[in-house]
């Protein structure tokens, strides 16, 4: 499949990575030359040097025999303009843009025909929309959801006081109250897939669990993680992720404080978020955190423009006891940094949009039996992975302690109809079926017939 | 440095020589030529053994590859390659001196046709078809047909550009397409089919099939190894003529090729290298026949052997069908000249390349103009296209870095006392791969004249002709085998 980027910017960069390894031919489009350098050198892919809205150069990218377009320049009308002429010159083309501007939202959505778009992507909603859903499941880390939402893997942190502390895989479901499978655990910074119940869990090791999406309840209260519902929230820097933030938490009937330093985006923001209350301060400022309830919160969301001083402000949430921490961080290439610090969740909007566009990449490509859609999980060393069985696939109706899968693959959870099932030896593939399969080998599994050895 | 991803690297291209040098086997084996068998055999021998040890040493290797990596990598390589594949001349003793082996066998893989032999028809008939064929692997380089070829698991990574820009001639390598393995594998397509042509064509003109194969490889990797000591000079005009206009061909960009196939004529006739190229192949044709006037017996011989000696030298292959030596100097000195320009960039030629030559004098008007006009801003374009002011100072520390090294090695082989003429033209025939000089080391007459230090020093001149300098010059650099 022929895939053009253009912009190679922080997305741009990530997204050429990603779909360079999985084997598409990538053309990348930017206006700086040495970038494109940088990538041609790193990735196997070709460079080619303009404006990515002009016809020459997207003529030039080879658009005409192009399968799919990705806009992530940082300029929303760059982005549109690139998409809809590019789907001029070949209307078969599959185009996404990044359009982050709120005010666009709407007609981006009812106008998508007019601008060729198959879909937009807003890295700062989805930010925020991931921030909203951890917020309402205070205690797990991340969450990644599969088979339309019936299915989810969920990180925890085991810590000493942790019920689960020091017991071997087999005795967990007699303390969790239901059915739930340890899917990776990270140990000091590697990535392991237990394959026998005797594996025991250790004090800081963080662990991956699948689970049908209505266990998370049960699975929350017997862990002892949470006693009530998030009421108030404490959210720092009044950027668009924490714009939309309060928004959404807004509607969900959750209290909102949201600092920034800025007067005059305190009033725009107090204008668009009647419900919120919007605090005019500094943000690292403890004192006034301190005054405006940090203690008493039941979450923190450190969402300003700088990294180190979310960081700084996660950590000083984390001393004080919030049960709920969430960092927004716009760099993490360097993930082991980010373990020995107390930041809570760490939510990276520049991967989340990188993410879901390589998931809408996988579902255009999906006819072969290929992953509908792929998680980097465990620090991007394990990969969850959700197939559908279809008519092609073997071992249907075969119990699953009869086959043999290769190592290090896990096949974590069946989705039949309605009903989630944890995957042990009796269970079977049946046509219809969404299946999580987990495995620690990296491009490994292709397919669905690639679990077996 | 990476040293186990280049060990990994230099097992698999040893691999792939000692696979090439089973139809040379085959064909000793056919021909009951027991040295030469024996020599092959061994060398088989001796590449199963270093490529397998290389291989378990440098197995989980890390996958930080850079570009320094990339041209260490490539200049071990070739030096590896020259070493290894010279082992057959040397252990079926039909060239006795380990120093003329090792020369003989660069001489092929650069391309550059310079022997050593003094009578080429007394080499058993495998031995001339490897030296053949190592002319054509050198042509397109070894690396690239790794590329193209082997399954890597370098999957998706960028680094392998570090090895097509150290390996493919040129200012300014790129890809023809997104993925290395494709961009590779078309390259060598297109090498494939041209070479398989002009095999039919040679045959076509009455040509022996060994002859034929032996001299196509020759052609198209620009070499100029024969099989017959007056190189072409006793095959027939149309023989000559296929091969003059089929060494043109092999000097073109072979990216002009690929946008042929794609339909894209336009941006091919406008491309300033060709027709520069093109130029200057007629240009140098019509002043020697001029020049030439009244020294062959008719007008069609002297406008074939200009235009064959023209081809031949232009593209760094080196073949002859007359002794130019005997030519007036005027038409010797265009020769000359032709010697240092080279063929086109990305080609199999040597030599500066034209493209080169044509940023260079770009460059050099832009700059007497700016002294003139001080304050005019002014940039240098190709093809409609700004170049980057990269390029153009790359370009010139090429130029730099040539200049040095061709009186280096110039200044070490007067050391063996022969003529300036022939000294000066030896270096130029070798360090931009063509093979025959002027006087004593003429189209006639070989290079076995020189001292074994001479013959040390202009196989590492034709190594660094054939890969533009700096994958060579990195081995001999401190800088490179020191950490930080």
């Amino acid at each position: 499949m022929n895939i053009i980027i253009a912009g190679d910017g922080k997305v741009g960069a990530a997204l050429t990575r990603q779909l360079a390894s999985e084997g598409y031919d990538v053309t990348v489009i930017d206006s700086d030359s040495r970038v494109l350098d940088s990538s041609v050198e790193r990735y196997d892919v070709i460079s080619v040097h303009g404006n990515c809205a002009a016809m020459d150069t997207l003529l030039e990218a080879g658009v005409r025999d192009a399968d799919l377009l990705i806009a992530v320049t940082h300029a929303d009308e760059v982005n549109l303009l690139c998409c809809t002429t590019a789907h001029a010159l070949n209307p078969k083309l599959h185009t996404i843009a990044r359009i982050r501007n709120p005010e666009y939202t709407d007609q981006i959505f009812k106008m998508r025909d007019v601008f060729g778009l198959s879909m937009a992507i807003n890295p700062e909603k989805l930010a925020a929309v991931e921030m909203a859903r951890l917020i309402k499941y205070p205690g797990f880390l991340r969450r990644d959801v599969f088979a339309k939402g019936r299915t989810e893997i969920v990180e925890l942190k085991i810590d000493r006081q942790s019920k689960l502390c020091d017991v071997s895989l087999i005795d967990m479901s007699a303390i969790v109250k239901c059915r739930v499978l340890v899917c990776a655990v990270l140990r000091g910074g590697v990535a392991q897939v237990p394959n026998s119940g005797d594996f025991r869990l250790r004090e800081g090791d963080r662990i991956f669990v699948t689970a049908p999406t209505e266990n998370l309840t049960i699975l929350l209260k017997s862990l002892g993680i949470i006693t009530r519902k998030a009421h108030n929230v404490i959210l720092v820097g009044g950027g668009r992720v924490s714009y939309y933030l309060a928004e959404l938490l807004g509607q969900e009937g959750i209290g909102v404080r949201l600092i920034d330093r800025d007067e005059s985006r305190c009033r725009l923001l107090a204008a668009e978020l009647p419900r919120a209350s919007i605090l005019q301060g500094d943000g690292s400022d403890m004192e006034l955190l301190e005054s405006e309830g940090l203690p008493e919160a039941d979450a923190l969301v450190t969402a300003t423009g700088l990294d180190e001083l979310n960081m700084i402000v996660s950590l000083y949430g984390s001393v004080k006891k919030v049960p709920q921490v969430i960092t927004k961080l716009s760099h993490m290439e360097n993930q082991s940094i980010l373990n020995c610090l107390e930041l809570g969740s760490v939510i990276c909007p520049k991967d989340l949009c990188s993410n879901n566009i390589v998931r809408y990449v996988r579902a255009m490509q999906n006819q072969t039996g290929a992953a509908v859609s792929v998680h980097a999980i465990a620090d991007g060393q394990v990969e969850a992975m959700e197939f559908i069985v279809d008519e092609n696939t073997k071992n249907c109706g075969v119990p699953l302690k009869h086959l043999k899968p290769k190592r290090n693959v896990l096949i974590a959870s069946i989705t039949r109809g309605a009903e989630t099932l944890i995957a042990n030896g009796d269970s079977t593939f049946q046509q219809g079926d969404t299946i999580v399969v987990v495995t620690s080998g990296r491009g490994v599994i292709k397919q669905l017939g690639d679990i077996f050895a | 440095m990476n040293y186990k991803m280049m060990g990994r690297f230099l097992s698999q291209i040893l691999a792939i020589e000692g696979l090439f040098m089973l139809p040379a086997l085959a064909i000793s084996l056919y021909g009951g030529e027991a040295m030469a068998v024996r020599g092959f055999l061994v060398t088989l021998g001796v590449i199963l053994l270093l490529a397998a040890v290389l291989r378990i040493l440098c197995s989980g290797a890390p996958s930080a590859f850079y570009a320094k990596e990339g041209l260490v990598c490539v200049g071990l390589s070739w030096l590896a390659l020259s070493v290894v594949g010279c082992l057959p001349f040397y252990i079926s003793r039909e060239i006795p001196a380990f120093v003329d082996c090792f020369f003989e066998t660069v001489s092929g893989f650069t391309t550059t046709g310079s022997s050593i032999l003094t009578d080429v028809e007394a080499l058993s008939r495998g031995l001339l078809y490897w030296r053949s064929f190592s002319h054509w692997l050198g042509g397109m380089g070894v690396l690239v047909f790794l590329l193209a070829f082997t399954p890597g698991d370098s999957k998706g990574a960028g680094f392998t550009m570090h090895l097509l820009r150290a390996e493919s001639p040129g200012p300014d390598v790129g890809k023809l397409v997104p993925k290395m393995r494709k961009t590779a594998a078309i390259l060598y397509i297109i090498y494939i089919v041209l070479t398989a042509i002009n095999i039919v064509l040679l045959r076509l003109g009455g040509m022996n099939l060994f002859e034929s194969v032996c001299h196509a490889f020759g052609t198209a990797g620009t070499g100029g190894f024969g099989v017959k000591a007056d190189s072409f000079g006793s095959y027939s005009p149309y023989l000559q003529n296929v091969t003059t206009v089929f060494m043109a061909l092999f000097g073109v960009n072979f990216s002009c090729y690929y946008l042929l196939l794609m339909g894209r004529f336009k941006s091919v006739f406008k491309d300033e290298e060709l027709r520069l190229y093109v130029g200057v192949i007629l240009a140098s044709t019509v002043l020697i026949v001029l020049n030439l006037r009244g020294f062959y017996g008719s007008l069609e011989e002297t406008v074939r052997h200009a235009a064959f000696q023209v081809s031949s030298i232009i593209t760094t292959t080196g073949y002859a069908t007359t002794d130019f030596d005997l030519w007036p100097s005027f038409s010797k000195t265009i020769l000359l000249c032709l010697m240092v320009i080279g063929a086109s960039a990305g080609s199999t030629g040597g030599g500066l390349k034209v493209g080169r030559v044509l940023l260079l004098l770009k460059g050099l008007r832009r700059n007497i103009r700016q002294t003139l006009n001080p304050r005019k801003v002014q940039l240098v374009r190709s093809n409609g296209q700004v170049v980057d002011e990269r390029v153009l100072g790359n370009t010139n520390a090429y130029l730099a870095a040539y200049v040095i090294i061709l009186f280096s090695v110039f200044a070490i082989i007067s050391l063996d006392n022969f003529s300036v003429g022939t000294n000066f033209s030896a270096v130029l025939a070798c360090f931009n791969n063509i093979g025959p000089g002027l006087e004593a080391v003429g189209p006639a007459c070989n290079f076995s004249i020189y001292s074994p230090l001479s013959k040390l020093a202009l196989s590492l001149a034709m190594l660094a002709g054939r890969l533009e300098i700096f994958p060579i010059l990195v081995l001999f650099s401190k800088s490179t085998w020191t950490r930080s």
